[in-house]
This record gives C-alpha cells, structure tokens and sequence, in this order.
C-alpha cells in the first residue's frame, strides 16, 4: 500500500468519486478509484467494507467515506471524506432545485441521462465481472453470489432478511481453517 | 424561514439516519408520509420529480434530502436536511470501523473478509439489474450497456471516457 493519505487527498478523491458518477454507478466508482487507482485497499477490505456500509443505517456511500476516511486519518478524515463527497454534489442539488421549483422543470438533460446511465449500469456490470474472477473461484462462493442476487435482485427480499439468511453461511465457509500440523 | 421549521427539519432527518438500516432508500416511504402527508412541504408529484433527480445528479442518491430541505426551509433547510442525515449514522459506522480496525488479525474479521466477498458481488449485480430496471432501459439501452460492459471489462479506456460518449449518444437520442 502506499503512503496514507492526507486529508487534502482524501477530500478530493472523493471529489472526484462523487464528481464521475454522474449517472449512477457510485459503488463502481469508488472501487475504480480507491483500489484500482489508489490502492489504499485491497478488494477484499474492500467488498467487505462496501456491505457493511450497506448493513448500517445511512447512505451507503457517505458510509463508506467514513470508514475509508476513519481508516487512514480518524475523525477528521472522515469528516473531510465526508465534506469532499458531498460539497460539490449539494451545490449541484441545490442549484437543481432552485430551478426545478422556480420553473417547475429542470434544463434539458433527460437524453444525456439516460445514456450515462446505461453506461454507469455497465460499469457497476464490469466491477462483478472484475472482482467476481477473484473471489468466485469455486462451487460455494458461486453460489452464495447467485443467491444473494435472486433474493435481492429479482425477489426484492429487503437486503437484512436476505443477509440474515446468507452472512452466517458466508462466515462460516469464510472462516479461517485451522492448520493440522 | 421559521425556527419551527428548522426544527422539524432536523427532527426528521436525524431519526430517519438512524432508521436507514440497509441504506438512504429504505427510508423513502416513511421520508415521503412526514415531508408530504404531515409537515405539507411538498406535493406528490414534487416528491417524485425530486427523486428522480437527486438520483440521476452526481453524488450520494440520499442528497433527495437537501431538496427536500432546500423546498422547506430555503439554503439553511437544505444544509441542515443534509447535516442531519449524516452525523447520526456517521457515527456508527465510525464507532464500528473502529472496532474493525482492532480486529485486524482477528479470525472474524477474516471469516468476514472472506465470507462478504461473494455476497457484495452479488449485491452489486443486483443493484445493477435494479438500477436498469428503474432507468426504465429499452434493448437500445441494454445493447449499450452490453458494450461499455466489454469496454470496462476487457479494455484500460478511462471509464469517465466512455460515461461522457454514452451521455452523448443520449444526447442525440440514441437510446
């Protein structure tokens, strides 16, 4: 790993997390980003990190910018995680709604959109296909991710009722095998 | 802008951080009865028009706050609405990752590590296929997914690269 980062760099790559996911695709984004390019993680800290994020109460994203900040500078590295995450996007939003509520519709951006959007569903494809080569690699992790996608995905089943069925099956095939001398 | 307002404001969304179990959108319904049916800060359709764009704009999805705060209670509203979402929650996961820092050799943390690994893919497949079905995508739409897919997958192209063309071929209405 390299150095840890300052809070400067932390603030603005989350920024730039923030920034590029126009369209969606914020998960994708952050791996992109904090492991590929960084390397402040490795994908298994990583993955880990995102679904914890995701039990938790709060928004799955500013979550993760709290544990990625908390990580590397504590308290205030999240809260600049936080701020760099944030800052620019609420602006944005803000603007949005100045304008949606002054002229009751918003510049015309709908076909911009949509494209961007197609592509930030591929990018979020392209991190299960990436990340899926390294850690679906055998029959019970395969069938942990199918599982996890049919009750989540197609079924709609809330995301505790299906890890409350599956994390114990996760952890218990995750755990680590004592050696035999 | 009233101080009953800003009260109300930071109320709610400081509960509903607490409440978010799952993540921002698992709060929409509750968000939706208190900002429409009780507090009467916005109508049906605003609620969903706000939504819509909170989620297409960049940045974390739960930002449908700021607006909401922004149509209650002006700048100071929004600020507040976004502040409060955050903190509480915020600090539970600092207060967890504290404890997962400590764990680091811990063999939990490695059945975690390990265990997750395959069920955050699948997670994440299924909020790929969640986020297409809500872009409400036609085969124009799947078939550019399909090729930016194999894009990202195969090739070191700068994805914001393929983002900004996909944005465009949107634009010309394409897709």
């Amino acid at each position: 790993m390299s150095e840890k980062p300052t809070l400067v760099e932390l603030a603005l790559t989350f920024n730039h997390i923030a920034l590029a996911s126009f369209g969606g695709g914020l998960s994708a984004w952050s791996r992109e980003v904090i492991v590929v390019e960084k390397n402040w993680m490795e994908d298994e800290e990583f993955l880990s990190a995102v679904t914890m994020c995701r039990i938790l109460p709060g928004a799955n994203q500013v979550n993760l910018a709290v544990f990625v900040g908390v990580k590397f500078r504590g308290i205030p590295g999240a809260l600049a995680a936080v701020f760099g995450l944030t800052l620019i996007p609420v602006l944005i939003v803000l603007a949005l709604s100045f304008f949606y509520f002054q002229f009751h519709e918003v510049p015309a951006v709908k076909g911009i959109l949509k494209g961007a959007a197609a592509a930030a569903v591929a990018l979020t494809l392209s991190m299960v296909v990436k990340t899926g080569r390294k850690c679906l690699v055998g029959l019970i992790p395969v069938l942990l991710f199918l599982a996890v996608f049919l009750m989540n995905g197609i079924a709609r089943w809330p995301l505790l009722a299906c890890l409350s069925l599956l994390a114990p099956l996760a952890v218990l095939w995750g755990w680590p095998k004592e050696k035999k001398p | 802008m009233n101080a009953k307002t800003l009260v109300q404001i930071l109320l709610l969304f400081s509960s509903l951080s607490i409440l978010s179990i799952g993540g921002g959108n698992t709060v929409l319904p509750e968000m939706h009865h208190k900002a429409v049916d009780c507090y009467g800060w916005l109508t049906d359709k605003q609620f969903a028009d706000v939504f819509a764009i909170s989620q297409a704009a960049p940045g974390p999805s739960i930002l449908i706050v700021t607006m909401i705060g922004y149509k209650a209670g002006g700048v100071l509203g929004a600020i507040l609405a976004t502040i409060a979402m955050m903190i509480p929650a915020g600090l539970l996961v600092y207060l967890v990752s504290r404890v997962w820092e400590h764990a680091k050799n811990s063999p939990v943390r490695k059945a975690i590590e390990k265990g997750f690994a395959p069920l955050t893919v699948g997670l994440i497949m299924a909020s790929a296929w969640v986020m297409s079905k809500a872009a409400d995508h036609d085969w124009r739409a799947f078939l550019l997914t399909g090729v930016c897919t194999a894009i990202f997958s195969t090739t070191k192209i700068n994805p914001l690269f393929i983002v900004a063309t996909a944005g465009f071929i949107g634009w010309l209405g394409w897709v």
